[in-house]
């Protein structure tokens, strides 16, 4: 019975697991195309400095260490998972324990101490952010629910660590009273704290509870990540490997652009000519999240809203209303929204709505140097810049919304080449001058 | 006292090639405080008789500013036009000043048909004292005095060219002292973006102030710059807190002009 409830719960966390990846990978594919199928060695390289050796987050010592004990413990207690899944199916006990033997002691120890330090790290992360209120975790577009997501995940987390010591504590104790020991280095010592003189059968209950507790958690947690900020613990992986490399201060050239530009500058070209059938962008730049790339949208789901690109940004720190992570929240929400609309509606419906105007302003678009800061602080390699960009593209070439003074700039340069108010014969006026 | 320089037309008519292109930017041109960084460093140039020219009344923006815009339009037809002559001349190698034009040609051009070696001048002036062409001379001018260097954004994270500039100043007799926000960290000035030409948006202050409080926490005497519009940012800043007499906004070829009794 217990075997059965065991397989049907597992199929359907899987399955619904499935089900929402296959939701976020349409979501991404509603972007544009981008090729990033180049330079794979450095691709994999940047993947694993960046999201598994967790390279950037190490530019601040402190919650890095922190992250590195929760991290290091989520990866590694997945291997225990597997005796989990087998004792679940087939209704052993520590299936593993006989045959491996001290090697078994070792790595359920060494899940113990990581379990410990991932408790530890949790609690801080739930202080730093709860009592220290730190400035960049207690901004105003954290209110609501990216705060009690923030929260969720780490009692979640406090929780399944809670089953797994009842687990491990209750059967430390059982053994004990049969003259053995399991000998894992934190519960030999933690169970009898805890359960030292209960019955037999209640610490069967509580190894049960334990054991049911961890895995419910397990699949509880699996299945809350689609609809979380948590997210960030699989994408990381593909977003760095996605990465951009050329330089930072390199912004794409619009291909569309490139082909009027040669129209206009080509004495040659028949001004009456047909455009070219293929012809695909209706649109120069972003209003919403389908004119941005997959790249984008992937970036989006990458964010765990920590806000080291806030706090870098320039503009926010002087107090304007742009903030890239912002930004980032802006797009994943849009790209949900549109998402469950287009399943719904097909995929050729429209909502009325916009990342552009319904989410994001023209102020906060405006106030943004390209200086790069939040994509140099950004752990996992998101580019809010580029969205930034797309979007004022939108702004400037079809709508023409451009801020006065920026119009005056514009125009020197179509007229006289600079963008102040010089003829270009004064160009070289500075050698002749004192 | 005019300066010694000469035109890619000028180089041509007499059947010549120059070594390298000496791209001025707008900045370079027509700010005043600009055209000093420039004149420095054709003084540097000429000294080193580096075999360069500039392009004259023929230059014309890169565009840089048009594209940070969102005008992807401007930008291409003055990056189109601007290839077309700097082909048209067989450039081969070109060096700025200014790490917006630098970005832009370096980084943007290859695409659009224009791929050129593009050096930014503290790289230059760093090869010509490395290889022995430019020597400082020995004369005190920045004895004692402390100076701090304020990463451009286009040529720091844009491009990660973080050391030529530092090295140029440990080369002075002077101290570099660094600022908390620097190198990866460096704060803009916040005139990047387009932001030189128009007004802030709505904040509760100017990201120059920020930055040049940066600068004056580490009482440095110099606040050495690679970037025309970082120094029109922190000049304005520098002004703001009345600390004229006591700091002097310089671009890096100007130290160095001065260092080598230029």
């Amino acid at each position: 019975m217990q075997q059965l409830i065991f397989a049907v719960l597992t199929l359907l966390s899987f399955g619904l697991f499935a089900y929402n990846l296959r939701k976020i990978a349409q979501n991404i594919h509603m972007g544009l195309p981008l090729d990033r199928s180049d330079r794979n060695a450095e691709r994999w390289r940047t993947m694993l400095l960046v999201a598994l050796g967790q390279k950037k987050m190490f530019t601040r010592p402190i919650p890095a260490l922190l992250h590195l004990a929760v991290y290091a413990s989520f990866v590694i207690t997945q291997i225990e998972l597997i005796e989990i899944l087998v004792d679940g199916m087939s209704g052993s006990h520590r299936f593993f324990q006989n045959g491996l033997g001290g090697f078994y002691t070792f790595m359920i120890s060494f899940i113990e101490v990581l379990s410990v330090l991932a408790f530890i790290g949790t609690v801080a992360f739930l202080a730093r952010r709860n009592m220290l209120k730190l400035p960049r975790l207690n901004m105003k577009e954290l209110a609501g629910w990216p705060t009690q997501d923030a929260n969720l995940i780490l009692v979640f987390e406090l929780i399944l660590i809670s089953f797994i010591f009842t687990m491990n504590g209750a059967d430390e104790v059982l053994q004990t009273y049969a003259g053995n020991s399991n000998g894992f280095a934190i519960s030999s010592w933690l169970g009898p704290i805890l359960f030292e003189g209960k019955s037999t059968h209640t610490l069967h209950v509580l190894e049960q509870i334990g054991w049911w507790g961890h895995i419910i958690m397990v699949y509880t947690f699996m299945n809350y990540l689609p609809y979380s900020k948590h997210l960030h613990i699989f994408m990381a992986f593909p977003n760095t490997y996605y990465s951009k490399l050329e330089p930072k201060g390199q912004f794409t050239n619009m291909q569309s652009v490139t082909n009027e530009v040669k129209l206009m500058l080509d004495p040659n070209a028949d001004p009456y000519a047909a455009p070219a059938t293929d012809a695909a962008p209706s649109r120069f730049g972003a209003k919403d999240v389908t004119d941005l790339t997959w790249k984008n949208l992937m970036d989006a789901y990458s964010c765990t809203e920590c806000g080291r690109c806030t706090s870098a940004c320039p503009a926010n720190t002087t107090g304007k209303l742009l903030s890239p992570r912002k930004i980032m929240m802006d797009t994943r929400d849009r790209m949900v929204e549109l998402g469950d609309f287009k399943r719904k509606n097909g995929p050729d419906a429209e909502d009325g709505k916009s990342l552009l105007g319904s989410y994001i302003t023209e102020e906060e678009l405006w106030a943004c140097t390209s200086c790069n800061a939040c994509v140099q602080e950004c752990p996992v390699n998101i580019d809010p810049l580029s969205i930034i960009m797309d979007l004022r593209r939108f702004l400037v070439m079809e709508e023409s919304k451009v801020p006065t003074e920026l119009t005056g700039m514009l125009t020197n340069i179509e007229n006289n080449g600079a963008p102040w108010q010089f003829a270009p014969t004064e160009r070289m006026n500075w050698a002749n001058e004192e | 006292m005019s300066i010694q320089v000469r035109t890619m037309a000028d180089m041509m008519a007499s059947g010549e090639s120059p070594d390298i292109l000496f791209w001025v930017g707008c900045a370079g041109s027509f700010d005043d405080r600009a055209k000093k960084i420039t004149k420095a460093l054709v003084k540097i140039l000429n000294h080193c008789k580096v075999n360069f020219a500039v392009l004259g009344t023929e230059e014309s923006c890169t565009g840089d500013p048009a594209k940070r815009a969102g005008n992807e339009f401007t930008f291409q037809m003055q990056a189109l036009m601007n290839i077309e002559l700097l082909n048209g001349y067989e450039v081969k190698k070109i060096v700025t000043a200014c790490p917006h034009c630098f970005n832009t040609l370096k980084n943007e051009y290859p695409s659009l048909g224009g791929t050129y070696e593009v050096i930014h001048h503290t790289q230059l002036i760093q090869d010509l004292i490395n290889t022995g062409k430019l020597t400082l001379a020995d004369n005190g001018t920045f004895k004692g005095k402390k100076i701090t260097f304020h990463d451009p954004c286009y040529l720091g994270r844009a491009n990660d060219v973080y050391e030529a500039p530092r090295e140029l100043i440990e080369k002075l007799d002077a101290a570099l002292v660094e600022m908390k926000r620097c190198k990866t960290n460096g704060l803009c000035c916040g005139a990047g973006g387009a932001q030189m030409f128009k007004e802030a948006e709505k904040g509760n202050k100017e990201i120059n102030i920020e930055r040049t409080e940066d600068a004056i926490e580490t009482s440095a005497n110099i606040i050495a710059t690679g970037c025309p519009f970082c120094n029109t940012m922190m000049t304005d800043g520098v002004k703001h807190f009345e600390k004229e007499e006591d700091v002097k906004v310089m671009d890096i070829a100007e130290l160095i002009a001065n260092a080598a009794d230029l």
